[in-house]
């Protein structure tokens, strides 16, 4: 029997059938049910105690829907921070949608870090796919539709993959228990690879940048967080110190900084830069050291709440001027000047600027590189730092709110807009100034001191040059109205036309099939009746000893091949 | 001249060319740093002199041109879907 105590309620579940309590409420107590379910669930998160809590059989297999462990706590915690700033943001969503989806996506990204087998994380996994969905939907233009279509076929995809794998890992070892494995066998390949599409990897990472823009000026910061980050967890969990992710984090790391240089969308631009962001996570889940192993926790912690700074940032500008081009924007400094500070903040961190959440995070992961020897993997990683700096660093406050005067002089963003950008600005900045108390959340004990004489003038070497790099390029940035092809091409513009083509012309196509093919069976019919018609060689009467010859040639024959 | 001085001030032509001369001062001071505090090189190539300021200069050159040259291949008109 489960006795139900404080320790067993999976705080997933609290996020998730809280939010259905939404709907039915207004005004002030909303508001007072969107703030407090995300803090009763942290409460509940910090109660469950490491190692398998809730357990029960199903079908034979023994499932673990609640279980406690460092790294669960470390993701979960940072997913309901991100559930509480994004919830102040959106409050003042006057259709209810967005704000359900939202936590039933917080919700099931939350169960997933509590999940003990593989089982209860596919479950979780297809929640946060469709409500997912749900919150791009909410933007409720056409647009956002089509987009959300788009997301959810590639979710569901990498969803059946994942479901695939798992049901052959379940035959191979005969367990459901998500622990570390190795990529040797289809199965784990398919699970790998179903992780890998929810963390935006190649090839079909353009499914972010298209639809996360699309939402509302709310939604884009509560869809940054959770996708991306539970399948850092996971890989984190399932496939630490797997080396092929050392080089699919690369990729990730200079694809969404190359695109994101491209880009005139903000949003679109801090889109790329989550997968860029990723990659380095991804690296340094693949480098595998216990200092790697916590850079990629502790980046992920960081990137989530800067992330959201920044995507909150954009966001209250899209609120205000309905822009979201760089083209159409600057200058907005002059009348937004408590969101552009708060902007330049969430830059600084995912620049990694000391005093920032991001510095004393992502420095662990080109730290593990340089102390594991790969000078091949730290160069690479330390360039694309100083790219950050171009693309999210620089390129996305100075486009928005400075470059030239595009004569607009929106209002600050209504107060709870401003106060969660505050928290998260706080947060960002705290950590960076105390890192101590994220540090004590790794899964490994922390022998990284950030604040060294030597580190600090490096980064700001390294930072402010590539500082002095965009300035002088500022002509080759200049933006023009376009978009970068990506991979989506191949279903929105090759897939599509192909369709076109079969609709337009498949029936005379499919015709002219039909009768090449009843041509093809005429004339093999003639020919069969040619040989073995009645009239045919094979139906004549043959004389015994033709018979006889030719068994003994065909004999002969195989005695020969059988010989050489 | 007075509609330098209707602008903000940050953005006044003599705003920005004493940010630009900081901004440089700045760049030497930190380059210079290099010369008293020691740092440890495991590759060879981060030993080298101010390792940390060309580095940056150049790896944001490169991932400029890059891009740019990457874009003449795969920038469209940003209606290209909506057609």
């Amino acid at each position: 029997m489960i006795i139900m105590t404080v320790s067993t309620i999976p705080p997933a579940l609290i996020l998730i059938l809280g939010a259905f309590l939404l709907p039915l409420t207004v005004g002030n107590v909303r508001r007072a049910v969107l703030l407090a379910l995300p803090v009763m669930a942290l409460a509940v998160l910090w109660q469950v105690p490491d190692g398998p809590v809730l357990t029960f059989d199903f079908l034979g297999q023994e499932l673990v829907p609640l279980q406690g462990s460092t790294l669960g706590r470390l993701f979960g915690t940072v997913f309901l921070i991100m559930a509480f700033a994004g919830g102040l943001f959106a409050m003042a969503q006057k259709r209810s949608t967005e704000l359900v989806a939202g936590y039933i996506y917080a919700g099931s990204a939350v169960g997933v870090t509590q999940a003990g087998d593989l089982l209860t994380i596919l479950v979780f996994w297809e929640g946060m796919a469709v409500a997912s969905g749900l919150v791009i939907w909410a933007a409720g233009t056409a647009a956002a539709y089509r987009a959300a279509m788009r997301y959810m076929m590639v979710h569901l995809l990498g969803g059946v993959v994942l479901m695939v794998g798992i049901a052959g890992y379940a035959v191979e070892t005969g367990s459901l228990a998500f622990v570390a494995m190795q990529p040797e066998s289809v199965a784990t390949w398919l699970i790998l690879i179903g992780f890998l599409v929810n963390a935006g990897a190649p090839p079909l990472s353009a499914w972010l940048p298209d639809a996360y823009p699309e939402t509302s000026y709310s939604g884009m910061a509560f869809l940054s967080a959770f996708t991306t980050k539970t399948a850092v967890y996971v890989l984190l969990v399932g496939f630490a110190g797997t080396q092929v992710l050392i080089y699919m984090g690369l990729y990730m790391i200079f694809y969404g900084l190359i695109y994101a240089l491209q880009e005139n969308d903000m949003r679109r631009i801090l889109a790329y830069s989550i997968i860029n962001q990723v990659g380095f996570m991804v690296v340094g889940i693949g480098i595998g050291t216990p200092m790697a192993l916590n850079g990629a926790a502790a980046l992920a912690f960081a990137h989530i709440i800067y992330k959201a700074l920044l995507l909150m940032s954009a966001g209250s500008v899209l609120h205000m001027t309905g822009r979201r081009k760089c083209t159409d924007l600057g200058g907005l400094f002059q009348s937004m000047p408590i969101t552009a500070t708060l902007g330049i903040i969430g830059a600084l961190s995912i620049s990694a600027f000391p005093l920032t959440s991001g510095f004393v995070s992502k420095s662990m992961v080109s730290q593990a590189a340089f102390d594991a020897q790969m000078g091949a993997v730290w160069l690479l990683l330390t360039a694309a730092s100083a790219g950050t700096v171009l693309y999210a660093g620089i390129k996305f406050p100075w486009f928005v709110f400075f470059q030239k005067d595009s004569g607009l002089r929106p209002a600050e963003p209504p107060w709870n807009m401003r106060l969660a950008m505050m928290l998260l600005a706080g947060l960002s900045i705290g950590l960076g100034i105390f890192p101590e108390p994220l540090y004590r959340l790794l899964p490994f004990a922390v022998e990284f001191v950030p604040y060294t004489v030597p580190h600090v003038l490096n980064i700001l070497q390294l930072l402010l040059f590539s500082g002095l790099a965009f300035f002088l390029l500022l002509p080759l940035m200049k933006r023009t109205l376009t978009i970068s092809l990506d991979t989506d091409w191949l279903y929105r513009r090759l897939g599509n036309r192909l369709g076109v083509l079969l609709l337009t012309r498949g029936g005379a196509l499919y015709a002219g099939l039909r009768q090449f093919a009843l041509a093809l069976l005429g004339r093999g019919m003639a020919l069969v009746f040619r040989y073995s018609g009645p009239k045919g060689a094979f139906a004549r009467t043959w004389y015994t000893g033709d018979a006889i010859m030719t068994v003994t040639v065909v004999l002969a024959v195989m005695l020969a091949l059988f010989f050489f | 001249m007075s509609e330098e001085r209707d602008k903000h001030w940050l953005v006044r032509q003599s705003t920005i060319r004493l940010l630009w001369r900081l901004g440089i001062l700045v760049l030497i001071i930190l380059t210079l740093g290099d010369l008293v505090v020691p740092r440890k090189a495991a590759f060879g190539i981060d030993g080298s002199f101010a390792f940390y300021s060309w580095f940056g200069l150049l790896s944001c050159v490169a991932l400029v041109l890059f891009s740019k040259g990457l874009g003449a291949w795969l920038k469209r008109r940003d209606d290209y879907y909506d057609g």
